[in-house]
């Protein structure tokens, strides 16, 4: 049995500004499935990453349970990783993140974990407006359990066996749209054009990010009936391209004015986006939900940069807590005796 | 562009860079993995069978293969494939048993065979087991040719260029050795139905420079010189020698000088070292044995007293290119006097054939050369054909195989009253090495090893025997670590359209990023817009038909592909699948008559 990714890589792949290369942000070799969705989801972290020339140790990835909360052992190896219990990733990465704000968070959820056991843990997260990145991988059923309908499957499509889904679906953008969420957007693992800069602008939105991306389950869900397969994604995706330009990068070249809207993030990187229609205002959330809905009835699936809210409070801003991540204080700032206590206790009385 | 056409046999033979490099198409990954298999003999014979003579040239090659190995592309350097061709010929047992028998009742067809050096022994080891009746004439007493003569015993000693000579002189050859051919015509006299001519490029040039002839005592002729040395003709030469010329003879000339009397002694090029002709290795075991390489000097005579030598003189050259390529030498002006005892010219060879009446229907073209066809090498006079150095200048020995292997198909169907044109397209398999989940039926693992470097014997040790070989081969623990660095080209990464979901997972797990979905485009437009662009044009690119989904097309650049298997490994349709390619040139005498390639999948 030989199963190793070999240590040679193409002799003209390119060095970020850091001086590093892809590689340095790749992980251990996938043992999901051949030609599971979740796969290029991983290989679009790593690029996303890669090209915003983050540094690995400022990165931690956290998940739950489920074949897509197995992913982060497969990108990222040179960062902090917590595989967490069943749907309840949200509230450790609430609590790291509360801890040290100066990391990047990257949450990787699959529609089980957030749309079932989850959803309790998922509601919250997002209307706490934790600063993070949430990625869903998407693929209707329960890879792991053997493909069980899950939550998100929509009324109507068959699994594997040709039973008939029954139940109505969640669907996760819409909900976190309606919940408070400040960046909603939804791809496809199998177009990382549209992918990959969607990731590089969630990670750069200050506040909630949710990217539900359809992933297909190649050994459960990939059937031609399924609305969660390579096929029924490539006939039914409207797509909105979607192009990253980072800060400090000009932008040179120019659109067709009609559909293409650009939007500033905070650190002055600009998302600029192909819409559907112009009437669509992704800054709108009724706006969103509108597009969103029409055509969902037409029995298509809008992807791309769904909603964005500029200017938020994330949590640290609500709470009001300190600037600086707690493990670069001293016990003295950390722990300041029972004096403290005792003027806070008076405070309460 | 258009979808790649796999049935074509030379596409995939282009992915195997070494075998398409080599003249002879030796399989070389095929027995790189018998050697790491410890199947030695299997190894030999697979070589055998291709190339005539693996224990010679798994010493002696020019190494075609080498640089052509995509081992290079990834990394320093290529695979040791010279050496460990060696190794199957060191470690094979007795092979007398495998290779061919000639029939008892000969096919009454007479075949003379002119010089019995590589190419003269080829054609006779094609022709002898169809039932011709071989007749091999050379001037030297004993087969081998210029392996013998030019080849020092230190690079190549006589028992191993004896057993594989032998191998073939041992097929009922009738040999005519110390009988130097001094006219074709009465060769095509005693009623031959057809002769081959592989006499080799037998003049050394001289060099006509003032004082040549009053020291004619102390200068000699590269190749004459290293003939005499071999056949113990001569034993001793002076303390201070020159050798003139960069080329692989030159470092033999100084090498054999450093062994037999000479102290100092220098190599003296005209042009730069980096176009000097000597293979990269012979120039380092030369300066391994203190022998300084001058370049840029150019003969301006050689000096003596009383027609005693005392050296030469050289003019100092700076080296230019004009815009065209063309290369200019230009005296700085500048003279070098080098004392010297003896000097050896081993400044290049030409053909000589004073022994070809040019009344005999033979014609001669440019430099006095007789007019070959380059696929049959037949010359205009039908029943007489040519090889080796003979036929188009001096090459080497595996590119002097290749031509007894061609030669030996044309005079097979000449004498059997076809057309020399009627070839036989090579003989192709494509199968897959599946076995099952995460099991290929080759070593798929890429080894992350550099090369090994070849023992030496000691530098004393060396110099003071002239017949000891100074290159010791790997031993079977390194020769697997070795051969473990082979990146099996010849398993080719096979790609179905019509199974392919358009998941990118070969993308994303392609180590060395070769694989793209893209919107199809001319060559050079897709070339550049590959996630990594494909720069060496040498390099094909495998486009697939249009795919239903997307109708987007898979290119993959074959440059730098690992052939790690992963691709197919992550594949969850088998659109790609690991299939063993191989491909051999096509024998004379082969019986299966079909117009196009042929070409099994499976």
């Amino acid at each position: 049995m030989t199963f190793v990714k070999p240590a040679f890589r193409h002799p003209d792949a390119p060095l970020n500004e850091l001086g590093r290369s892809r590689q340095d942000y790749e992980g251990g070799l996938s043992t999901l499935c051949a030609g599971c969705g979740h796969d290029s989801v991983s290989a679009a972290i790593i690029d996303a990453c890669f090209e915003l020339n983050i540094e690995p140790h400022k990165v931690a990835k956290l998940s739950g349970i489920g074949c897509s909360s197995k992913t982060p052992a497969y990108f990222l190896s040179g960062s902090h990783s917590f595989n967490s219990v069943h749907g309840r990733m949200p509230s450790v990465a609430t609590g790291a993140n509360l801890a040290n704000r100066d990391l990047i968070y990257i949450g990787i959820s699959g529609d089980g974990d957030t749309a079932s056991i989850g959803l309790g843990q998922f509601a919250h997260v997002v209307r706490r407006n934790l600063n993070m990145t949430y990625i869903v991988e998407n693929n209707g059923c329960y890879g792991l359990t053997k493909g069980q309908d899950s939550a998100t499957m929509d009324t109507g499509s068959p699994n594997k066996k040709g039973d008939i889904n029954m139940y109505s679906p969640i669907d996760l953008a819409r909900l976190a749209i309606e919940i408070g969420a400040t960046f909603v957007g939804r791809s496809f693992s199998g177009d990382k054009q549209q992918l990959i800069p969607l990731i590089k602008a969630a990670i750069s939105h200050r506040g909630f990010a949710l990217l539900d991306v359809v992933s297909p389950c190649v050994t459960f869900n990939n059937h031609s009936e399924s609305t969660k397969s390579y096929e029924y994604m490539r006939g039914a995706n409207t797509d909105m391209p979607v192009d990253f330009v980072p800060m400090r990068q000009e932008i040179t070249a120019t659109y067709d004015s009609g559909a293409t809207c650009e939007v500033c993030m905070h650190d002055g990187s600009v998302v600029r986006l192909y819409k559907q229609d112009n009437d669509y205002d992704i800054e709108d959330r009724q706006s969103a939900l509108e597009a969103t809905n029409h055509y969902a009835k037409e029995g298509k699936i809008l992807t791309g940069l769904l909603y964005i809210q500029r200017d938020s409070e994330e949590l640290h801003d609500v709470l009001g807590t300190a600037r600086r991540p707690l493990n670069s204080m001293t016990e003295q700032q950390l722990c300041p005796g029972p004096r403290f206590l005792d003027s806070i206790n008076a405070g309460l009385r | 562009m258009k979808a790649t056409d796999t049935k074509d046999p030379e596409y995939f033979h282009k992915v195997v860079d070494c075998q398409y490099a080599c003249p002879a198409h030796t399989p070389v990954p095929e027995y790189i993995r018998l050697i790491a298999a410890g199947r030695y003999t299997d190894a030999y014979m697979v070589n055998w069978e291709s190339n005539v003579f693996p224990g010679i040239l798994g010493r002696t090659c020019d190494r075609p293969c080498e640089p052509a190995c995509r081992r290079g592309r990834i990394e320093e350097e290529a695979v040791a494939i010279c050496r460990l061709k060696r190794v199957a010929a060191d470690n094979k047992d007795d092979v007398k048993h495998l290779l061919p028998t000639v029939p008892a009742e000969g096919n009454g067809k007479r075949v003379a065979l002119i010089g019995a050096g590589p190419a003269s022994l080829t054609v006779a080891r094609d022709l002898a087991p169809l039932g011709y009746q071989i007749d091999l004439y050379d001037d030297q007493p004993v087969g081998g040719g210029f392996m013998r003569s030019q080849i020092p015993a230190f690079r190549l000693p006589p028992e191993v260029l004896n057993e594989e000579v032998d191998f073939i002189l041992d097929m009922g050859i009738r040999q005519h050795f110390q009988s130097y051919v001094s006219s074709l015509k009465s060769v095509l006299q005693q009623g031959y139905n057809a002769v081959f001519i592989g006499t080799g490029a037998p003049r050394g040039s001289d060099l006509d420079i003032p004082g040549r002839a009053e020291c004619d005592a102390s200068i000699h002729v590269g190749i004459d010189w290293l003939a005499s040395v071999a056949f113990d003709h001569i034993e001793k030469i002076g303390k201070r020698v020159l050798v003139l010329g960069g080329g692989n003879t030159a470092m033999d000339c100084c090498r054999t000088a450093r062994r037999v009397g000479g102290e100092n002694v220098k190599v003296v090029v005209r042009s730069e070292f980096s176009r000097m002709k000597a293979s990269a290795w012979e120039i380092e075991d030369a300066a391994a044995e203190d022998i300084p390489i001058i370049n840029n000097h150019v003969p301006k005579e050689f000096v003596h007293e009383d027609g005693v030598l005392k050296g030469m003189r050289f003019t100092v050259v700076d080296v230019v290119y004009d815009a065209d390529g063309n290369r200019e030498l230009i005296p700085t002006g500048e003279e070098v006097f080098f004392e010297a005892d003896d000097v050896i010219i081993a400044i290049g060879q030409d053909n000589a054939f004073p022994w070809i009446e040019r009344n005999i229907g033979i014609e001669f073209g440019k430099w006095d050369m007789p007019l070959v066809d380059k696929t049959t090498f037949q010359s205009t006079l039908k029943k007489v054909f040519f090889g080796g150095d003979a036929a188009f200048g001096p090459e080497n020995i595996i590119t002097a195989v290749a031509h007894g292997h061609q030669a030996a198909i044309s005079i097979d169907l000449f004498l059997k009253g076809e057309r020399v044109e009627n070839r036989l397209a090579p003989g192709v398999t494509l199968v897959s090495q599946k076995m099952g989940v995460h099991e290929w039926s080759y070593d798929s693992e890429v080894s992350n090893d550099d090369r090994y470097p070849v023992p030496h014997v000691s530098k004393e040790k060396a110099l003071r025997d002239r017949k000891l070989e100074v290159e010791l081969g790997f031993d079977i623990e390194v020769a697997y670590q070795e051969a473990e660095r082979c990146l099996n080209c010849d398993v080719q990464t096979v790609f179905t359209t019509s199974k392919c979901i358009e998941c990118d997972a070969c993308v994303d797990i392609c180590p060395t990023d070769c694989i793209n979905f893209i919107t199809n485009d001319a060559e050079p437009a897709l070339r550049q817009s590959l996630r990594r662009p494909a720069k060496r044009q040498d390099q094909d690119l495998y486009v697939s038909k249009t795919l239903p989904q997307t109708k987007r097309v898979m290119v993959k650049d074959e440059d730098v592909c690992l052939h790690c298997g992963l691709c197919a490994e992550r594949c969850p349709t088998g659109a790609w699948d690991m299939q063993r390619f191989f491909y051999s040139v096509t024998k004379a005498g082969s019986s299966c008559k079909q117009s196009s390639p042929s070409m099994t999948s499976s």
